[in-house]
């Protein structure tokens, strides 16, 4: 376990094994999301009260648990980095932060298109999106944290410190649609419980869900590889590399 | 396909342009979140194999040369 650990902190292995992983990441998450969105927009039925702008769930949905499945990898790396100062978790750290903000953005946007049509409104001040906001301004502050330090280490323990606290609104995300009732729905998946969702639009969702970690996944890497060549730019085997 | 044609597709009884909006501002996110690392990458090594020629005396070594292959 251990050995993995120190492993997992050499940058270069990391490169390394990254490169093989990558392909496969980027074709299944591309794979999978043409499927599931051919899917969901052209062969699901259509929702006996929303009509076909429930369509929309396909990318909000998935989008919204990865802009929060994201903060946990950011916010783990996060600590990691502050307690055993491993330079491999602040790069992670640093990268998924854009890619955090993008799905909130995504999940907002979609959310706001979704609610037009639904609500008669493009937005709410609804508990959930609300949170759903912070959660964007946290992702968009670590990035701008990082920029404001001269010093790489001085700035990763900063935004490791912004991480772990915002980890607050966490729950409250999770928990808003039950605390504070209003126009936003309350979950329709449910890990302990019925799923009060058919089969024909569920099945695609799943497809949409996975689809898009895995997304998470590929730019995940992407950015963690780009951040490991420019850290590393001073050792040998980024110049045998690259040279 | 669930609907009739490719015009009862598009359409979507009337949410077509919110359903096809939120599709289409997703794809150029997801585009974005996959390209510009690439090309990030591509502007470092470029920058990179620069700095790294400049540094380089104007003849160098062979075994210099060796290690480039």
């Amino acid at each position: 376990m251990w050995s993995f650990f120190h492993k997992l902190g050499s940058p270069r292995w990391f490169y390394k094994i990254s490169g093989q992983l990558l392909p496969v990441f980027i074709v299944s998450a591309l794979g999978l999301l043409i499927w599931g969105s051919v899917w969901g927009l052209a062969y699901a039925p259509e929702d006996f009260r929303q009509g076909n702008s429930y369509r929309i769930i396909f990318i909000h949905v998935p989008a919204a648990f990865v802009a929060l499945a994201g903060y946990y990898v950011m916010a783990t790396a996060g600590a990691i980095s502050l307690i055993w100062k491993m330079k491999l978790a602040d790069i992670v750290m640093q990268a998924a932060a854009p890619i955090g903000a993008a799905m909130t953005f995504i999940a907002l946007f979609t959310g706001a298109v979704w609610g037009k049509p639904t609500w008669g409104t493009w937005w709410v001040w609804d508990a959930r999106i609300t949170s759903m906001l912070v959660l964007f301004f946290l992702y968009i502050g670590v990035i701008a944290l990082r920029q404001a330090f001269e010093s790489a280490e001085q700035a990763g323990k900063a935004c490791a410190v912004l991480c772990l606290v915002g980890t607050v609104n966490i729950p409250i995300i999770y928990k808003s649609v039950d605390w504070w009732y209003s126009l936003h729905q309350p979950a329709t998946i449910k890990i302990i419980g019925e799923t009060s969702m058919h089969d024909d639009m569920w099945w695609p969702l799943l497809v949409m869900i996975f689809a898009f970690y895995l997304l998470y996944g590929s730019a995940l890497l992407l950015n963690t590889r780009l951040g490991v060549l420019q850290r590393e730019q001073k050792t040998r085997w980024v110049r045998d590399l690259l040279g | 396909m669930y609907f009739d044609s490719f015009a009862a597709l598009l359409r979507m009884d009337g949410h077509g342009f919110y359903v096809w909006l939120a599709y289409a501002v997703a794809l150029c996110v997801i585009i974005g979140l996959l390209l510009i690392p690439v090309l990030q990458k591509k502007r470092f090594v470029r920058a990179f194999n620069q700095t790294t020629k400049r540094q380089r005396p104007a003849a160098p070594a062979k075994h210099e040369l060796d290690t480039t292959n």
